[in-house]
């Protein structure tokens, strides 16, 4: 029982950085707890760690505010779903995670943004290798010109010289953590542009996830695909989160709701409410909130 | 329905003044290529590769011209290639948002449609005048200063057709800009960037102007890129206009070779097209 008790110290500590959801996470690992009395002192909940915190985070274009004061927390190991109606910031958040806003010229962000404990807005942050470690994955899928093997060894190369025959185990495992293996095994010398939309944005996945990022971004990584293409990233999704935090914002709140632990509904801007997904599609503390889920607004 | 058939009657007139401008245009055309392959394939022979330009009245081939006209327009697009693209690249991807890529556009399309004569007339002045003699360097720097605007308007513009979300997925895995750019960008972009140097090669393979005043013209067989050397074009210049049937026939021959090198470029370039980015 030692063990489980620092396990919830170490969640409220880390929770109490942020008082605003203190209370969400505690009660998460709480209620997982009470549904499963008799296990817990064999199987205890996965211990709930902070992985990325935002703390005040203004996002300008130009001089026009995009994001306003935004607090919440990523925590390792599980999804977090971004929904909100389009143009509330939700993809101007996510951008600011790999700080991808820094390509083009009067964006900025203020604020903190903290990937296990340190800032990656301070302007020293090496962006390359922050990306390296903050993958992400774009609403249209976006292969390289070149083989499918090629568009994902690009990535490791860069980092790492492998031999030839651990370059091509890499790629392999990085095709069967985004479940396209299967489908491209016998011509992975064929151009990644030859693939469907779906297999595409799996490459694209598989791509990222070959250079071993602890944190994944998803910009509506399904909107221009359809459902049966769907639901194999949403499968890929939940294998993800074994070894990646994942932060996904999308439009469909079937989705959201499927892949997500946790929830954060945006507005204008503003962070409306942040918590367990469950919570967020049954019981939403804010009106907005549920106006939004029932689909009374937008 | 008065008004219908009037507007059917005039509908039929329009059409048929659009065959008319058609049929003239690919006439004149049809006519051009006619008597030059009727007059080219009539003097074409092996001779006309394996032997010199000849004095007026006696055979000969156009073998010192041809090699002149390759190694000049080898170097021209040697030195105007690698010079186009970094500047286009600059202007596609560093430079898109700065005041340096309005100008550098606005004045490379005025270079873009610059009289080759004065391209010719000023190499001559910095190079020809200075160095004190005609060199077949100074020819192919003066067709490398024609390859140059070609080239940095099909790299811009073939870059700019790259979707910028592919450089963000790139950027996304962390790869440095100059990566992004050599491995992605000009990867995309490889069919469009081929296309604009094979459609220079075609442009300079013709030009005569510029090389009046620069490489002048040779009638031995010279590789001295410091002495005066033969050309394609500056040989059908001064054949063609001479009175000797034997240095006219070989100026319809040379004619004809060039006509058909750059068919042979454009319709490679055309194929290439087909395969350009975003399709």
């Amino acid at each position: 029982m030692t063990t489980t008790s620092n396990q919830q110290d170490d969640a409220n500590g880390h929770a109490a950085e942020n008082p605003a959801t203190a209370v969400q996470a505690t009660d998460h690992v709480q209620s997982q707890s009470a549904e499963k009395p008799i296990l817990q002192a064999v199987i205890q909940p996965a211990p709930l760690k902070q992985k990325v915190a935002v703390r005040d985070l203004n996002f300008y274009y130009g001089d026009s505010l995009a994001l306003k004061s935004i607090s919440l927390s990523l925590y390792a190991h599980k999804a977090t779903a971004f929904i909100g109606p389009s143009g509330c910031g939700k993809s101007t958040l996510l951008r600011v995670l790999n700080r991808m806003y820094d390509l083009y010229p009067n964006q900025r962000a203020e604020g903190e943004v903290i990937l296990d404990g340190v800032n990656i807005l301070r302007p020293e942050q090496d962006l390359n290798l922050l990306r390296a470690r903050v993958g992400m994955v774009f609403q249209k899928p976006t292969p390289f010109p070149m083989s499918i093997h090629d568009n994902v060894a690009f990535g490791i190369k860069l980092y790492q010289k492998l031999p030839k025959a651990e370059l091509r185990d890499r790629v392999e495992a990085a095709l069967i953590q985004a479940a396209l293996w299967g489908e491209v095994k016998d011509k992975l010398n064929a151009s990644g542009l030859s693939l469907s939309g779906g297999q595409q944005q799996r490459l694209c996945i598989a791509r990222t996830v070959a250079l071993q990022p602890e944190v994944i971004l998803l910009d509506e990584p399904c909107s221009a695909l359809d459902p049966i293409s769907t639901a194999k990233i949403e499968e890929t999704i939940d294998e993800l989160k074994e070894n990646y935090t994942i932060a996904i914002v999308t439009h469909n709140m079937q989705q959201a709701a499927r892949v997500s632990e946790y929830a954060v509904f945006m507005y204008l801007g503003e962070l409306i409410e942040f918590g367990v997904t469950a919570q967020i599609f049954t019981s939403p503390e804010k009106k907005q909130t549920q106006n939004y889920i029932t689909g009374r607004f937008g | 329905m008065a008004i219908y058939d009037t507007r059917r009657r005039r509908s039929k007139f329009y059409i048929g003044l659009c065959y008319a401008c058609v049929a003239t245009g690919l006439g004149w055309l049809a006519l051009i290529l006619g008597t030059l392959l009727f007059e080219g394939f009539r003097g074409l022979s092996p001779a006309v590769f394996t032997q010199m330009t000849p004095p007026p009245g006696s055979e000969g081939g156009l073998k010192n011209a041809i090699v002149g006209s390759l190694i000049m327009t080898f170097l021209g697009v040697a030195i105007g290639t690698p010079l186009g693209m970094l500047a286009g690249t600059y202007m596609a991807e560093y430079g898109r948002h700065s005041k340096l890529t309005l100008v550098v556009r606005f004045i490379n399309d005025i270079l873009l449609s610059a009289p080759s004569i004065v391209i010719g007339l000023f190499i001559y002045e910095v190079m020809v005048v200075k160095m004190g003699h005609f060199s077949a360097l100074a020819g192919s720097v003066a067709l490398a200063v024609i390859v140059v605007p070609v080239v940095v308007r099909t790299t811009e513009d073939m870059l700019l057709l790259v979707p910028d979300t592919l450089r963000e997925a790139a950027r996304a895995l962390g790869l440095p800009r100059s990566i992004v750019i050599g491995k992605v960008a000009y990867r995309a972009a490889r069919a469009g960037l081929i296309t604009g140097v094979l459609l220079a090669i075609a442009r300079i393979s013709g030009e005569t102007a510029p090389l009046l005043f620069t490489s002048l013209n040779n009638q031995f067989f010279s590789t001295n890129l410091n002495a005066p050397m033969a050309s394609l074009p500056a040989v059908i210049f001064q054949f063609a206009l001479s009175p000797y049937k034997e240095w006219q026939q070989l100026a319809w021959t040379g004619a004809l070779l060039i006509t058909l090198a750059v068919l042979v470029l454009s319709v490679a370039a055309r194929m290439l097209q087909v395969g350009r980015p975003g399709k």
